[in-house]
């Protein structure tokens, strides 16, 4: 039942006269959440806008701004989400707004698995600060007292005359009224037992795009007058062309320019845009065609030209296998194992890795008297007005960036050079320029996982628990993408997994070894902790198996130590997860030779995981990995199926990095272009069953997205262990034999 | 050249024969939904159907469709309502979605050849079509989804969609 619209224009000139003016403006403080404007929406007159981030329309219609990027988390729709649970929203009358780079939304740099931990009560908040002014306007409308009126699905009611309003028909009394600040709004957030959508999920807001075909990706983008671009880099980071054919890639049919971009030639290579030989052409494929009559050839510098896999790899081995420079140390390590009563030492090696997002980076640009343009497939779109503008000399505020789709980011898309460079090029030709990098450029030119070595040393009791424990990392630093002259890993990486790894030891040191960057590194999901898991995981198992102890038995009698305490709130959290795991994964089940389970758990972007991967071996060595069991505690989950579809997502890609996952250099080109040579996980090789676990907790939501990765690279190389008695220390698994008698 | 696409026959006389099928769809024709992924039909993410049969258009140079009929994920079925793409939505199969519309180009010619496959058929009909996110395991689920959807019903006949 729906009170008459004549009601509420009556009361429309009596609030107006209550409170002159058309909009709220509300400096930034610390009280408002750092959005600026609330009232009638300057583009649409007849809306409601509150906080520059929710619209209301006199249709009811409610369109939430998605300030993060949809890299296939669910982000897109998770956030929107929350503002409609809290709004008391009715989820099929939401629209959702993409929003631009634009730094009053806050932070939009989609990464560090932390959407959800960073805008889960702030979104609360909003929609809450929409339910209260609603009611109250409502209120106003009725005179009555605003404590008997109450937003439910799209409405809000008066129980005691039995009167409802739609939200749509608010708009004009919303319009007028000022809302809440933080700290009155957080004292009207609904109770947990009242969440509508929180904990129970809704459809993917972008499905049925995608589904159809008509989702809109990076080089999806259609301007009018439009170039496509492929631009032909230095195969070595930091070189310069030294000749090409520009008039052979100009006879080729469709191609109509060919532009010089400048070479990037020494660290720190940053965001920028890496230069080039540019052909640009009326679609894609003669732009490829023109690049490839170019006919390049390169001056590199001699550092870089010496990177080759091989050498390289064996120095970095070769350096954790002497004392390195301390990060950590505490309690007597060299007693400790000098007065073991057996010691362990392991080596681990991981090679260098690509993010391989199935959309390679592409982007396009229109620049104009105004300012720039910019639509791309990025995490970051605030980073990428900053490079735009630097790039091209122009004020943050003359960069628009706009946000496609992602099809796929990892931590590939939050560096913006590709964005740069079709900026560059729309400047140089004066009209619309797409940018689309060919699958070889994104292998060969990426910001890379680092290539990394560890070594591992513990001393153990006569119980087989470690008393002393050393262990030496080298990889080359993500620190080195942003600053010259850096020789190994940097704190932020070591705090992923290595200073801060679970296992209690009386004594313990840590300590980093050298390694130069020779390409561009970069952070590829869940980071550090991918190696940093690995060795400690691995490691565990192998500590387990010198004291000839169940390794799941020992994982946990290790995290505890000899602590008579207890452990602490973190260690449980972990020791939780681990049970759950183990007992759905039946951990302790009876299998034959060939078949295995192994364990593995890790806390990383505040999320406690564990993981049983069962193998089967076939005496000549061919691997299945029948199931997966992973446990996950992320505190409170705001959208179940999309925890646990990330989950799921995280076991594949922590499978495909352990089993296949390896780029080489050779004179410092990587020497894999396509699929054929980075391999990736595909159906037939992914585990029919994986079994996701969410523990029930109110707590403060972790990361999501990231920390299902890292434990899954131990949990297999263990179950082959268990398997057949082989370890493998070196990923991937692939190149190493299997086979058994 | 003239080619026919999803039951539309359009000339053109500008664009080279030997330009493969993917970039006349998505730079001539519009149709952007057949996505690039790696030029040499290794991830199957620019699957489309040529005469019903599953064909990467990134190799298959646009002279080899003549006198053929091309369908892609824009026309696989008028309202959206395929049994296979109301199975992705039932098991919200897409993480980022960019694989995804050669996947179910894939799967639906697998149905078409084969309306009940098992595992196995189902390995062998995918694995040319990667998926980085790793929804695997769903796009299985889908796929036998549909298949019993398509047993129990009459073709055509469309399930509500999950929203």
């Amino acid at each position: 039942m729906r009170a008459a619209t004549s009601e509420i224009w009556s009361r429309r000139d009596f609030l107006k006269a209550l409170a002159a003016g058309g909009g709220v403006l509300i400096a930034s403080c610390a009280d408002s959440d750092g959005a600026v404007f609330t009232g009638r929406d300057k583009l649409d007159p007849e809306s409601w806008v509150l906080h520059d981030f929710l619209w209301l329309a006199p249709t009811g219609l409610v369109t939430i701004l998605a300030h993060r990027s949809e890299m296939g988390t669910g982000i897109r729709t998770a956030l929107p989400m929350v503002v409609a649970d809290e709004m008391e929203a009715d989820w099929d009358q939401v629209a959702i707004k993409q929003a631009i780079g634009d730094s009053r939304y806050g932070d939009q740099n989609t990464d560090g698995s932390n959407s959800i931990r960073g805008n889960f009560e702030r979104m609360r908040r909003l929609g809450a600060a929409a339910r209260d002014v609603l009611e109250r306007a409502a209120a106003a409308v009725w005179e009555v007292d605003v404590r008997t009126c109450k937003a439910s699905n799209h409405k809000v009611e008066h129980a005691a005359s039995g009167r409802s309003l739609g939200f749509g028909e608010l708009v004009e009394v919303a319009i007028e009224l000022k809302p809440q600040g933080k700290s009155a709004i957080q004292k009207r957030l609904k109770d947990r037992k009242d969440w509508r959508y929180i904990g129970i999920g809704v459809g993917g807001y972008d499905m049925d795009a995608i589904v159809t075909g008509s989702a809109v990706f990076g080089g999806d983008i259609r301007l009018p007058n439009m170039l496509f671009a492929s631009i032909e880099r230095s195969p070595v980071l930091g070189g310069e062309v030294a000749k090409y054919d520009k008039s052979a890639a100009l006879a080729v049919a469709g191609v109509e320019q060919v532009i010089e971009l400048p070479f990037i030639t020494e660290e720190p290579f940053m965001f920028q845009a890496l230069g080039g030989i540019a052909v640009l052409a009326r679609d894609s494929w003669s732009a490829m065609q023109g690049r490839a009559a170019l006919n390049a050839s390169w001056k590199t510098g001699a550092a870089n030209a010496s990177f080759s896999s091989d050498s390289y790899n064996q120095a970095m081995m070769e350096s954790v296998r002497k004392p390195g420079t301390k990060t950590k140390d505490r309690g007597d390590v060299e007693a400790g194992l000098a007065g073991a009563a057996q010691k362990v030492e392991a080596e681990y090696s991981i090679p260098l890795l690509a993010h391989a997002c199935m959309e390679t980076p592409t982007a396009t640009a229109e620049v104009t008297e105004e300012g720039c343009q910019v639509w791309s497939p990025t995490q970051n779109p605030q980073a990428v007005q900053d490079t735009v503008a630097q790039t091209l000399g122009l004020s943050k505020k003359a960069v628009t960036a706009h946000v496609t789709l992602l099809g796929g980011g990892f931590g590939r898309k939050s560096k913006p050079d590709y964005t740069a460079e079709a900026a560059l090029l729309a400047r140089e030709t004066g009209r619309p320029v797409q940018v689309l990098w060919t699958r070889a450029d994104d292998l060969q030119h990426d910001y890379y996982h680092a290539v990394s070595a560890q070594r591992m040393e513990a001393g153990l009791d006569d119980q087989g628990m470690p008393v002393a424990w050393l262990q030496r990392a080298a990889y080359p630093s993500i620190a080195s993408t942003f600053g010259a002259g850096s020789t190994g890993p940097a704190g932020f990486e070591l705090g992923m997994g290595f200073h801060n790894m679970p296992v209690a030891a009386p004594a313990m040191r840590t300590e980093t070894g050298i390694a130069k960057p020779h390409v561009r590194i970069g952070w590829l999901r869940s980071v550090a902790n991918i190696q940093h898991a690995f060795a400690v995981s691995s490691f565990a198992d192998e500590i387990a198996a010198a004291g000839k102890h169940d390794s799941y038995q020992a994982w946990t009698k290790m995290l505890i130590g000899k602590k008579t305490s207890g452990p602490s709130k973190h260690i449980q959290r972990l020791l939780d997860v681990s049970e759950a795991a183990a007992s759905a994964g039946e951990w302790g089940k009876e299998l034959p030779r060939g078949r295995g389970l192994g364990f593995a758990a890790h806390h990383s972007f505040d999320a406690y995981i564990a993981v049983v991967v069962e193998v089967e071996i076939s005496k000549a060595g061919e691997l299945r990995i029948p199931r997966v069991d992973i446990a996950a505690d992320v505190g409170t989950v705001v959208h179940p199926d999309r925890v646990r579809a990330q989950m799921e997502g995280s076991v594949n890609f922590g499978l495909s990095q352990a089993l296949f996952g390896k780029l080489t250099a050779l004179n410092g080109v990587i020497e894999q272009t396509n699929f054929d040579g980075f391999r990736l996980l595909r159906l037939h090789e992914a585990p029919p069953q994986i079994n996701v676990h969410l523990t029930a907790s109110d707590g403060t939501p972790t990361g999501v997205g990231e920390p299902g990765v890292p434990p899954i690279a131990p949990a297999l190389c263990n179950a082959i262990f268990a398997a057949i008695g082989k370890r493998v220390r070196d990923l991937p698994v692939d190149p190493h034999d299997l086979s058994w008698s | 050249m003239r080619i026919t696409v999803n039951g539309t026959a359009h000339d053109l006389p500008d664009v080279d024969p030997q330009t493969p099928l993917l970039w006349v769809l998505r730079d001539n024709l519009q149709l952007t939904g057949t996505r690039y992924g790696c030029g040499k039909g290794l991830c199957g993410s620019c699957t489309v159907h040529m005469d019903g049969m599953p064909v990467r258009a990134c190799q298959l140079p646009m002279s080899a469709t003549e006198g053929r009929g091309i369908t892609t994920i824009e026309g696989l079925s008028k309202d959206g309502d395929h049994p296979l793409q109301d199975a992705w939505r039932e098991h919200q199969v897409p993480q980022c979605g960019f694989c995804q519309a050669g996947q179910l180009m894939s799967a639906a010619a697998l149905l078409e050849q084969n309306p009940k496959p098992t595992d196995k058929d189902i390995d062998a009909a995918m694995t040319g079509n990667i998926c980085r996110c790793g929804t695997y395991q769903r796009i299985r689920a889908a796929i036998h989804t549909a298949a019993d959807a398509a047993d129990s019903t009459d073709q055509g006949d469309s399930k509500e969609g999950q929203r």
